[in-house]
């Protein structure tokens, strides 16, 4: 939960007085508050947290850190079912995650 | 050498480390407060790349791991009434309160739903509008912002049947307590970088300066860790105590202010107990008095619910960096993720889960195996 995501821009728009925008995370795309960051443009990335935008970033720096994420698993942990990983605990799997350093 | 060929940049990697190898004179104790950062660590093997006068010590910075139980056990109890619709983060699912757990409620019929944002969960209240919609409201300075933002917006948009379940904490105060136990050891700090996206850096010097220890703000890639690391020894070997910012392309001086602004009008500094810890002064936050309608507990009357720990679990002296996860009897036997006795083992970020998942052979045999160099 605590994982905050970089993802750019896809498109903004007015709901509710609200700015809102798409932003794409390396293939998965999500539904993002713009309010912390009202000047945000289409094509920038930000690094997202529970679905807002929190601080801008640089394009290099936000693309290597979602290829880094997609490797380690993240982003499955981020945005995967947790019903399923909760299942899976309760029916006594381990969680799915590999050990990493073999 | 089987670690750092994992790293995004080995070569920097080993560059960084390399530096740190040779600035390195006397033992340093260095705490990470982030479990984000402290998975990171466990899962590349930092700690075991770092020269051994270089000591990592696991702060409490699992929010999962440092909701207190009295708060779960409210959760469960609010989710178990038939007219509500319980919303939570998914990894509240398994964190245990007396007895059960959110997943066992939603299989004895209570309404429990995964959203992975809090405005998810004011949707769902303006969709049923018939059912109280309730968000379990828990995190550090980065996830309050957005929670703040819900209760705001249900305000603005005149939701009634929308309340929060809020048990929200602060970092600085939980360094303060830690660097005021006569056993702390911890002699300098890696600030978690995202707390500070949201609250800029301008708490640190007074702490940096009454308690004498450099605080570095740290991102959580593995990179980023060993130049909090290597930044943080330089200070310490130069005898500073500043705060410094090792994470600049996400963190600026003064945070976000926007986000800043909307804590402190949705939310009043309060003391808070933190799971394993105790009542830590000032260290969290419960909504302002105008915000009190929205407030779950007083909603539906849990405020006096009280409980009481688990004796064997010593997840505290875990969160204070005072015990290591494998030193507690219980891990890996009574405790497991599956049996988890404490919040630091079912959390994704939680100290204990990461020895279990990534350092899980940590036995006499696999100690010995481990004496073999790797870098
Ligand atoms: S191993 Fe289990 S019982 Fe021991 S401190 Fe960690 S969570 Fe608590």
């Amino acid at each position: 939960m605590c994982l905050a995501v970089p993802g750019r821009v896809l498109d903004i728009e007015e709901r509710d007085g609200t700015r809102m925008a798409t932003v794409d995370f390396g293939g998965v795309v999500k539904e993002v508050c713009l309010e912390y960051l009202p000047d945000l443009q289409v094509g920038e990335y930000a690094i997202v947290h529970v679905g807002f935008a929190l601080q801008r970033l640089d394009e290099e720096s936000a693309k290597q850190t979602l290829e880094l994420f997609a490797e380690l698993g993240l982003l499955q942990e981020e945005f995967g079912d947790p019903w399923e990983t909760a299942a899976a605990e309760a029916a006594g799997s381990e969680p799915v995650e590999e050990v990493h350093n073999q | 050498m089987k670690y750092i060929d994992e790293f995004q940049d080995p070569e920097l990697a080993r560059r960084l480390l390399d530096d740190i190898h040779a600035t390195v004179t006397r033992p340093w104790a260095l705490m990470e407060v982030c479990g984000g950062q402290t998975h990171s660590i466990i899962r590349h093997g930092i700690d075991q790349l770092l020269p051994d006068k270089v000591e990592l010590i696991h702060g409490p910075g699992c929010p999962v791991c440092v909701t207190p139980l009295e708060v779960i056990d409210k959760a469960l109890e609010i989710a178990s009434r038939p007219e509500v619709i319980f919303c939570s983060f998914g990894d509240m699912l398994r964190v245990p309160g007396t007895g059960r757990d959110l997943f066992q409620v939603r299989g004895e019929g209570g309404d429990v739903r995964v959203v992975y944002s809090p405005l998810d969960a004011l949707r769902i209240a303006q969709q049923n509008p018939d059912r109280e919609v309730v968000f379990f409201g828990i995190g550090f300075e980065t996830t309050a912002p957005p929670n703040a933002m819900t209760v705001h917006q249900a305000r603005k948009l005149g939701i009634p049947n929308f309340s929060m379940l809020v048990s929200h904490v602060r970092v600085p105060p939980a360094i303060e307590a830690i660097m005021s136990s006569p056993s702390c050891r911890v002699q300098g700090f890696l600030a978690a970088g995202h707390v500070c996206s949201v609250m800029g850096m301008g708490e640190y010097p007074e702490l940096a300066e009454r308690f004498r220890v450099p605080i570095v703000v740290t991102g959580f890639e593995p990179l980023d860790i060993l130049e909090g690391v290597r930044r943080t020894v330089q200070h310490l070997e130069r005898g500073e105590h500043t705060v410094d910012n090792a994470y600049a392309r996400a963190v600026r001086a003064e945070g976000n202010p926007a986000a800043r602004a909307m804590l402190e009008d949705v939310f009043e500094v309060t003391d808070r107990a933190w799971r394993g810890i105790g009542v830590i002064p000032q260290s969290g936050w419960r909504l302002a008095p105008k915000y009190r309608g929205y407030d779950a507990e007083h909603r539906f009357s849990v405020e006096g619910i009280r409980t009481q720990e688990p004796a064997e679990c010593r997840s505290g002296e875990v969160l204070q960096g005072l015990l290591k996860p494998h030193e507690c009897e219980a891990f890996g036997t009574l405790c497991t993720p599956r049996t988890p006795l404490g919040a630091t083992m079912v959390s994704s970020e939680g100290a204990c889960a990461a020895y279990y998942l990534y350092r899980r052979l940590d036995t006499p045999a696999a100690k010995a195996q481990e004496a073999t160099p790797v870098v």
